[in-house]
């Protein structure tokens, strides 16, 4: 178990318990993070669990892939800190990583 | 009796997300949420796919957490069958006969997997699966099953197939029409998805009717085809579309069709009734001249979205461009638009390489784009669809040629 700290797009911060295994997407989505829709469930197909990594968290992520990659660069918030948060994996050296949410 | 100010029937992804919309939105009234199954509301498109290979736990399928429900103002009543509607009094009753007062009714009732009308079709291990206990009883003989034969070719059918087949299942798609995928693809994508079943080895039959489904001591043995041919099976699965649970409106007074017939806004023809989700008929900006009822999860979401909107007085037409997805083994299909009334269809890219798309027009208009592994088409389809390009482009075809620069050139139709 660890944090997630979510940015909410008005300024407001929430940390959420996270388990292991657990996307970026599914922690925000069970706690209610409205910002946060997860209306495909993970299947590359909506983009509406867009966040923001910066670099001091980016660096323990696996990279993106090129399909998450297309589908966040047809997002008009698209910035070189997207990514998607269904295909982030929380894990235990994430513990306290910061997910800003565009808008 | 019990009131609410919203009272919602049917905790599906249209029901649950409807509510999901309303606390979002700031709505302090007193809202009920009632389902007839006894699940927490949770995800149905897993079931076929990741659940019932076993990838997915039914822990990750709910929605939201215990402690929000706990923490909202909405009252859940699971495993309760609202049987009838009285529009006048703003009551539903409930199967054992209580009843509801409601300021505003939502319904998102869904509907039923149909059953096959044949000799047979209520023997053991003749399963459907639309809801997370149909998953479950399928899963539970997941053990002991060597032969399953799969009816209907749409996406239900299918990656419940691909699912099964990843189990080691020996699998048969039986499919009525002459191709999968009938109401929802063309040709390219329903020869690219049957030669990917059939190099997984699962047989599709097309064409070919069921007329019996054989069994011995009350468990299905085996599927009479109408050819007379028959096929071993000691599973069943039935995936022939869904029966929209409208009965209970329609009594009530409200206009029908193939769903409930709704407006831009999702009202029903009676005073403070709306219908959202796959049981609602609606007049779409998408498909000319044609109600739609779609079975999709941005259907569903999107239409709760436009309810809850009029609901916390700032009503918006429904205009979302339809969405859908499906995954069966490693392939991704993505599709925006409806391909409903389509005349031309443009390939773009080699199904053979395993990627490629496929843009559908009606006229000059994009009415729908087909993505196969191909996320990157399907993300900049969704800027084009309604769009109208030039007549017989080539560079359409060219998949080296982005779809988005289409976008910058194309008018609004």
């Amino acid at each position: 178990m660890g944090k997630v700290i979510y940015v909410l797009p008005d300024g407001g911060e929430r940390a959420v318990e996270a388990r292991e295994g657990e996307s970026l997407m599914q922690v925000a989505v069970q706690a209610g993070i409205d910002a946060i829709e997860g209306e495909c469930g993970g299947e590359m197909s909506c983009a509406t669990c867009h966040v923001w990594i910066g670099d001091e968290c980016a660096t323990k992520l696996k990279r993106a892939s090129q399909d998450e990659l297309d589908l966040l660069e047809a997002d008009d918030l698209f910035t070189d800190e997207s990514r998607l948060g269904c295909q982030i994996k929380y894990s235990s050296e994430l513990d306290g990583i910061i997910a800003r949410i565009p808008g | 009796m019990s009131h609410y100010d919203v009272v919602v029937v049917g905790a599906g992804h249209a029901g649950t997300q409807l509510v999901f919309a309303l606390t979002a939105g700031g709505f302090t009234g007193s809202i009920a949420l009632i389902g007839d199954e006894v699940a927490t509301p949770y995800e149905r498109p897993p079931l076929t796919k990741g659940y019932l290979a076993d990838e997915t736990l039914s822990e990750d399928l709910a929605f939201r957490s215990e402690s929000w429900w706990a923490g909202s103002n909405v009252e859940r009543h699971l495993g309760t069958r609202v049987v009838a509607v009285d529009a006048e009094a703003h009551t539903v009753t409930t199967e054992d006969g209580g009843a509801i007062g409601y300021g505003t009714l939502v319904w998102s009732a869904g509907g039923e997997a149909r059953r096959l009308p044949v000799p047979g079709a209520d023997l053991d291990g003749v399963h459907v699966v639309r809801k997370l206990s149909d998953a479950e009883r399928v899963k539970q003989r997941l053990g002991t099953i060597k032969n399953a034969v799969v009816i209907g070719g749409g996406y239900i059918g299918l990656e419940t197939a691909a699912s099964l087949r990843k189990l080691g299942v020996n699998v048969t798609v039986v499919e009525a029409l002459e191709r999968l995928l009938q109401r929802v693809t063309g040709e390219d994508v329903a020869a690219y998805i049957k030669a990917r079943h059939e190099r997984e080895g699962v047989d599709i039959l097309l064409g070919t009717g069921v007329s019996e489904l054989i069994g011995d001591a009350g468990h299905v043995t085996g599927v009479r085809l109408s050819s007379g041919r028959e096929l071993p099976a000691d599973l069943v699965v039935v995936g022939i579309g869904l029966v929209p649970n409208v009965s209970q409106l329609a009594d009530a007074g409200a206009e029908v069709g193939n769903g409930v017939l709704v407006d831009k806004l999702c009202r029903t023809s009676l005073p403070d009734v709306y219908a959202i989700g796959d049981c609602a008929s609606f007049e779409s900006d998408w498909v000319p001249g044609d109600r739609l009822r779609l079975e999709s999860v941005q259907n569903a979401n999107d239409q709760a979205k436009t309810v809850a909107n009029a609901i916390l007085g700032d009503p918006k037409p429904y205009d979302a461009l339809p969405w859908f997805w499906s995954h069966q083994y490693d392939d991704r299909l993505q599709t925006a638009g409806v391909l409903t009334g389509y005349d031309a269809p443009v390939l773009r890219g080699d199904p053979a390489s395993g990627k490629f798309s496929v843009v559908y027009l009606r006229g000059n208009t994009v009415a729908a784009v087909d993505a196969i592994n191909n996320v990157k088409d399907y993300a900049q389809a969704k800027a084009l669809i309604g769009r109208t390009v030039l007549p017989g482009d080539p560079r359409l075809a060219d998949p080296s040629v982005p779809l988005k620069s289409f976008v910058a050139e194309a008018q609004p139709a």
